[in-house]
């Protein structure tokens, strides 16, 4: 635990400092492009609510790219293609039709409803392009975010232990005072520290009482200090592994706000929660190859990962699910990825996570902590027995919502008065609730 | 008077009491043997092992532990890339199919997790039943020792299209020549597939196909054959019988595939009818051990006997022979004209003139119970074309053999001329699931996939079409026997395509092929009639059969030998299954291991012993069989109920080739199997050197005068006799004194009851009427809860693991413990005064698992409370909380616990399923591998209770009725296991824990268990 809090100052210092460099180099570098903001952001709203999924600005997608298509077509040519581009090629235009084999007869939704200067918008944003901005934002996460780990009891261990020093060099100079006054000679000696503390020594040496009370110090310490070791073996909340993918639940589940079940969608039927399968991030990441200009990891180690490594982030995630980039199609050639398991209960617990979830409708959160906020996931939770002891001692149950409960909320409404229990009551402290 | 009754475990407990003194007061053997090693005093001073090395070792282990301890292994979790729709982590699915071995035919379900199949239950819907070896073939599906996983070719591996190509060509090459190739099969009860190998004699009509089952019913079905025109074996429909007469046909063990359902059916005591059920056998069997009375006949007298009831029933005279049970027969044959049409004969003779006789008896009755129309199609084996096949592939006479799933090197009697001409054949093909001598001596090895890896259909009778379906992908380079068949016809339609259309055009008429595949069955209709019918004088010659038969059984000389097959091994097809070969015999108790059986007056006579060693194992002496010039080389089990003059030897057994080493157990009986006959006559015995160690589950645990552990009532009692009353109830429960007077032990208690009104009460029935015995539980429970396997060595030692164990009582009728009082016999008279008795005793079985007690003698001596109680009634038990102490199962008056003397997992000693990959496969992964040094027990299925909750939970609503389930209780054919909740009213159980039969096993000791059990009730009153 020790190595982890190190662990975590360290990291923060580090991001500090970073994003202090960060913030010397973006305030250097000024807006350079003058531009109708308004129309840009218009535009881009538009561009990703509409064409994103099928067409980027600077490659091919399931459509062709649109950076710059003002320079490549005339504005009307557009505007009918936009509108409604199967009517369109219905006329006869041959541009059109080119188009159309083009990309294997792949057919573009009409959009009817956009008005010309919604198109003009939209054409406006294809040319010219982002905004760079500075990474204000960013320095105020890094600033906050990060260790909050208390040291407060190493605080009171070290001040315990002063003191504790401080009180036995007292006691050995009060009774090396003692046995000077008693008449015994002082023992000759070189230094004066030296002599001092063989005299301390020897005026322990003398005293039974002080020596029992040293060696009971000694053994309760240790005592104290085995414990507190042994308890946390396998104990492995903070557990923050490696992982093949820098995946950033921050990122989906925090910013983008995709819900924890659309990735777990076992976690409501199934003991396990269940790491997505590949094909459940090809859903979105068929269309999604690469991060916004902006968008930044912050690892704990104080690793800060920018656009072009996130996009080799994602791209992994095509080789993993064999998909060919540049043809737009799935070559068959799948590789699974080896994630790191982070939560691991040991062989005779039995957990089942829809029991949770489904029946109680417990919110992810309670156990796993605020993942919407973790770059990295880590074990947020002891997964001790006596974590999960008090969570049921603590929690009702909810009884009115279930039929399963209304005979057992019956009775005990009517024979014994009581509206509310615990898990714990309804025997969910039973060993073999969880152990079989 | 149940109470009356003395019931014993084993001969020696009759015969020698000191040893079960010693064994009563020693009741614990699983002492630490620490004599073996500390009382030898050589290999103490030739160990090496110095003080200093000593203090290295220690050190290097603490220090190494310590370091591992530091750093946690890295886990990884690798999911899909694409998840296919019907699987989630985590949750099981459930396909229909059904099994046919060639031995095994069932209409099952199959639980999947992952895609992984890890347990096989009847599929209740088909009618279907499963055997301990139907619930045991999920473990074969991953034998990766045994399986073929590669076609080959001489040894040397080989690509299908090689194969198809230089095969197809051989074929023709040997088609234009017109040389004559045979195609050899286990009964497959398939009617596409029986198609598509017509279809493939077309192509080439140089091309016969014979049938040959190892275990063989052919005498029924050449007498079906003779008297009704078709080659089948007959069916019988004993739920409605009221007398049934067996002459040594085990319909509870392997006769005709088994009729246990049928059976127990039309034994319900609470309908006030009952079947009166007569057997004449000479080994005790399964169907013995259940009759009502049990005749003790050898075999050669029981075709006398079958003859003589002949002549009563009908008044004819055919040639036979006076017998000792003549006066039986006389009643019984009044009994059977009474009966009438509800009467039925079944003999278990291999023979077409015995089959004949007891067809023409139930004609003369007028039996609706044998049903000719309906029949079964199991089981076609021919052994007539058989031999004429052995002999001419012997005299050259056949150029190509391809052969699929049988083994006639090791099964045939006269193996070594089929060997012989195997060499003689210009093309010899094996297709096979597993490996064996046959395929080693074939030319080409193709490997076929077991039948949960395939697609099929079965028609066992004719009422259910049962579909196949794969439950997992194929795990090795396997092909399909039809698939292959169809390429070689020139077919190019895949297996599945031809099935379905084929299903779809002749069966299913109309009905959806997706329905019929999600049921596994389609219900044909019943044929109207199922009178036996036919015109048999015309045809056969009843007297001129019957003087046959009684000529042979004349010819009867020496001791009589009855082959038969063990509820466990069967023909020996799945010889490498460890849960099978530990699966202890239901009526010797013994596992691992085939023996001679032999009556105790014989074995008297002859010398063989079975002494009782003080660990409790029990050892044997050997004997040199000889028959029909062959010899073999056996141990000897003395057998209670054993007719004198005749022995018993069990099939299946002394399979070596390919297997394990720790499989390779027992004595190969096939080569006395001549003709595919069980009876061989003439045979010689002598007892020969050597001492044998049988690994039995028999004397351990001793009864130790707890003989109110068993009750049973004859059906007259059970009518008239109030089941509680002080003097004469068959259900009387315990009494203890208090306060000088006599009240029930239930009135009196030590402890205080817990409130179980709130939510589920969990109570199991156990009707011991309807359990036959036949283990199909105790495999389930294997299956179910990851049960280890130990091995021989340790199961003779009485480290046997099973949670649920059948007991086998034998009881002897006549002697009471007041008459033995009444004579002023001592103890050790009594015993003896019952030996006479135990010559054929009544045995009783009895289910035995955890009683999960509500006031659990186990929870209070646990120095570490790892076994608790439980609102809903399960005794629990935290292995993670277990020191191993063993103080539960010292105070356990059940002996159910179990201790896990040794990692059973992952190590190479006990190189069973749990010590390979493929074998891990079938483990449930809701119930926890137990490791080294803890106590385990029935669970009372506690992850399917919890899962069967939180299915109601997340669906929002109350647990249906008998919605809750056990392993044992869906694995049971018969009913007999009945589990569920009792505070719901409408469960099944709640009943029968009220029921005037119900009764609680050593009730006054006051343990108040959560499992029941019903009183046996005999037919017993009649004839």
């Amino acid at each position: 635990m020790k190595s982890v809090e190190l662990h975590n100052r360290l990291a923060v210092i580090l991001r500090i400092s970073f994003t202090v460099l960060l913030l010397f180099a973006f305030s250097a570098s000024s807006f350079s492009q003058d531009m109708d903001e308004a129309r840009q952001k218009e535009g881009k709203s538009l561009f990703k609510s509409l064409c994103a999924s099928c067409h980027k600005l600077d490659k091919k997608l399931v459509g062709p790219m649109l950076g710059g298509i003002e320079g490549r077509r005339e504005n009307d040519w557009l505007k009918s293609w936009i509108k409604n581009n199967a009517e369109f090629r219905a006329s006869g235009n041959a541009d059109a039709i080119a188009v159309y084999e083009e990309y294997n007869g792949s057919n573009m939704s009409a959009f009817p409803q956009l008005t010309d200067k919604n198109i003009d918008d939209i054409l406006y944003y294809t040319t010219v392009g982002e905004i760079s901005k500075p990474d204000v934002v960013e320095a105020g996460v890094a600033a906050t975010g990060g260790g909050s780990t208390s040291s407060a009891p190493e605080w009171l261990i070290y001040i315990l232990a002063a003191a504790i020093i401080v009180a036995f060099l007292m006691i050995a100079n009060l009774l090396k005072q003692v046995s000077e006054l008693k008449g015994n000679t002082k023992v000759e000696s070189k230094s004066n520290l030296k002599r001092d503390l063989q005299e301390l020594w020897i005026g322990v040496k003398n005293n039974t009482f002080l020596k029992a009370l040293s060696v009971v110090f000694l053994i309760l310490m240790t005592i104290y200090v085995l414990f507190g070791t042994l308890y946390k073996v396998g104990v492995d909340q903070g557990y923050q592994p490696i992982q093949p993918i820098v995946f950033s639940h921050k990122i989906h589940s925090g910013d983008n706000k995709i819900d924890c079940q659309y990735c777990h969608s076992s976690a409501k039927h199934s003991k396990h929660s269940g790491i997505p399968s590949v094909n459940v991030c090809m859903n979105c990441h068929k269309n999604i190859a690469e991060v916004a200009e902006t968008t930044v990891v912050e690892l704990e180690d104080g690793v800060v990962l920018g656009k072009a490594e996130l996009d080799k982030e994602i791209a992994k995630v095509y080789k993993a699910a064999g998909w060919d980039v540049e043809n737009l199609e799935y070559t068959g050639i799948e590789k699974p990825i080896k994630w790191v398991r982070i939560h691991n209960l040991p062989d005779f617990v039995y957990f089942n996570h829809s029991q949770h979830v489904t029946v109680q409708g417990l919110k992810c959160q309670t156990c796993h902590g605020p993942v919407e906020e973790m770059e990295e996931m880590y074990q947020y939770s002891p997964l001790t027995m006596g974590w999960c002891i008090d969570c049921h001692r603590e929690t009702n149950v909810e009884l009115k919502e279930n039929e399963y409960y209304a005979k057992i909320h019956k009775q005990l409404a009517e024979k014994y008065g009581v509206e509310k229990v615990t898990a714990a009551q309804l025997g969910g402290l039973e060993c073999g609730k969880c152990h079989y | 008077m149940a109470s009356n009754k003395k019931y014993w475990k084993s001969v020696e407990e009759l015969k020698d009491s000191s040893i079960v003194e010693t064994l009563s007061k020693n009741e614990f053997v699983q002492d630490i043997s620490t004599d073996a090693f500390l009382g030898d005093k050589e290999t103490l001073e030739n160990s090496s092992t110095s003080r200093r090395d000593f203090l290295k070792y220690v050190g290097f282990t603490t220090a190494a532990a310590s370091l591992a301890a530091c750093e946690g292994p890295v886990i990884k979790s690798i999911p899909y890339v694409v998840k296919p729709d019907d699987i989630i982590a985590g949750v099981a699915d459930w396909y229909a199919t059904s099994m046919a071995d060639g031995y095994d035919f069932a209409n099952v379900l199959v639980k999947t997790r992952e895609g992984r199949p890890i347990q096989i239950m009847p599929n209740k819907d088909a009618n279907g039943t499963t055997s301990a070896r139907v619930q045991a073939s999920i473990l074969s599906l991953y034998d990766e020792k045994l399986r073929l996983k590669e076609p080959t070719k001489a040894g040397e591996a080989i690509s299908w299209t090689d194969v198809d190509k230089e095969i197809v060509a051989k074929l023709n090459t040997l088609k234009e020549a017109n040389k004559p190739v045979v195609l050899l099969t286990g009964s497959m009860a398939s009617p596409s597939t029986s198609k598509i190998v017509e279809e493939f004699s077309v192509v080439y009509p140089n091309v016969k196909h014979i049938i040959y089952d190892a275990v063989s019913e052919s005498g029924a079905a050449d007498a079906m054959l003779a008297m009704y025109g078709k080659r089948t074996l007959p069916n019988y429909h004993l739920q409605n019988a009221k007398t049934i007469v067996s002459f040594g046909a085990d319909f509870l063990g392997d006769f005709h595939g088994g009729f246990e359902k049928a059976y127990v059916n039309g034994r319900k005591p609470e309908t006030g009818n009952m079947s009166y059920h007569v057997q004449f056998e000479s080994n005790m069997s399964l169907t013995g051990a259940n009759s009502d009375k049990r005749i003790v006949v050898k075999p050669s007298e029981q075709v006398f006997a079958l003859l003589n009831l002949y002549n009563a029933v009908t008044g004819l005279n055919i040639s036979s022979k006076a017998t000792a049970v003549d006066g039986d027969i006389k009643k019984l044959a009044s009994e059977l004209k009474k009966a009438g049409s509800k009467g039925v004969v079944l003999t278990g003779l291999n023979d077409k003139n015995a089959q004949l006789i007891a067809f023409a008896i139930n004609k003369a009755i007028g039996s609706e119970i044998m049903d000719t129309v309906n029949t079964l199609n199991i089981r076609q084996g021919n052994d007539a074309e058989v031999a004429q096949f052995v002999a001419d592939m012997k005299a050259g006479k056949i150029a190509g053999l391809i052969s699929y799933n049988t083994d006639p090197v090791y099964t045939l009697s006269n193996s070594s001329d089929f060997s012989e001409g195997l060499k003689k054949l210009e093309l010899s093909v094996a297709l096979s699931t597993e490996n064996n001598e046959t395929v080693n001596a074939s030319n080409y090895a193709l490997p076929t996939p077991h039948f949960l890896e395939s697609w099929g259909d079965t028609q066992f009778d004719s009422v259910t079409y049962g579909l196949v379906q794969p439950t997992i992908q194929p795990l090795f380079k396997t092909r399909q026997v039809q698939e292959t068949l169809l390429t070689w016809s020139g077919n190019t339609t895949p297996y599945y395509d031809y099935l379905k259309a084929f299903a779809t055009a002749t069966i299913l008429g109309g009905s959806s092929w997706n329905t019929a595949l999600h049921n596994g069955f389609y219900s044909m209709g019943v044929a109207e009639t199922n009178a036996v019918s036919g015109n048999l004088e015309s045809v056969v010659s009843i007297s001129e059969v019957g003087n046959q038969l009684s000529s042979s059984a004349k010819k009867a000389t020496g001791f009589e030998l009855n082959l038969y097959t063990k509820t466990g091994l069967g023909d020996g097809k799945q010889a490498n299954n460890p849960w099978l070969q530990e699966f202890p015999d239901p009526i010797t108790r013994a596992s691992w291991d085939n023996y001679l059986t032999m009556s105790m007056a014989d074995a008297r006579d002859l010398g063989f012993t079975n002494p009782v060693k003080d660990n409790g194992a029990i050892d044997g002496d050997y004997a040199k069989l000889s028959v029909n010039g062959k010899e073999v080389i056996v141990p000897v089990l003395i057998q209670p109920g054993q007719a004198k003059g005749s022995v018993g030897l069990a099939l299946g057994f002394g399979k070596t080739f390919g297997l394990k080493e720790e499989m390779q157990v027992g004595v190969n009986a096939y080569p006395l199997y001549k003709g595919g006959n069980n009876i061989q006559y003439n045979v010689t015995i002598d007892k020969v050197e050597g001492t044998h160690q049988f690994a039995c589950t028999q004397v351990q645990k001793t009864i130790a005068g707890r003989h109110d552990i068993l009750k049973v009532a004859s059906l007259k009692d059970y009518n008239t006799v109030a089941p509680k009353d002080h003097d004469n109830g068959w259900n009387k429960p315990a009494y203890v004194s208090y306060d000088h007077k006599e009240v029930e032990a239930k009135t009196i208690d030590l402890w205080d009851e817990h409130n179980r009104e709130l939510g589920h009460h969990f109570n199991l029935s156990i009707d011991l009427t309807s359990c036959t015995g036949c283990g199909a539980c105790v495999v389930a429970c294997h299956a179910e809860n990851n049960v280890p396997v130990v091995g021989k060595n340790e199961v003779r030692v009485g480290r046997d693991m099973h949670w649920l164990r059948i007991d086998r009582y034998y009881s002897s009728q006549v002697e009471t413990r007041e008459d033995a009082k009444e004579l002023g016999l001592g103890i050790a008279d009594t015993y003896k005064a019952l030996e006479t008795e135990a010559e054929n005793p009544e045995v009783t079985f009895q289910p035995m698992m955890c009683q999960h007690c509500n006031h659990a003698p186990c929870e209070t001596v646990c120095p570490v409370a790892a076994t608790t109680h439980s609102r809903q009634g399960q005794n629990h038990m935290a292995y993670n909380r277990c020191v191993g102490t063993r103080y539960c199962a010292n105070n356990c008056p059940y002996r159910v616990r179990r201790f896990n003397w040794f990692n059973y997992a992952n190590n190479n000693e006990f190189d069973f399923n749990m010590n390979n990959e493929y074998g891990k496969m079938v483990l449930n992964p809701d119930v926890v591998v137990r490791s080294r040094g803890v106590m385990e027990k029935c669970s009372m299925c506690i992850q399917m209770t919890q899962a069967t909750i939180l299915k109601a939970k997340k669906e929002g609503r109350p647990v249906d009725t008998d919605e809750f389930e056990t392993a044992c209780s869906s694995a049971c054919t018969t009913g007999a296991l009945v589990f569920g909740d009792v505070n719901n009213k409408e469960d099944k159980v709640t009943a029968l824990a009220e029921d005037k039969r119900a009764y609680n096993v050593l009730d006054y000791l006051q343990t108040k268990p959560n499992v029941i059990y019903q009183v046996k009730v005999k037919n017993t009153n009649q004839a």
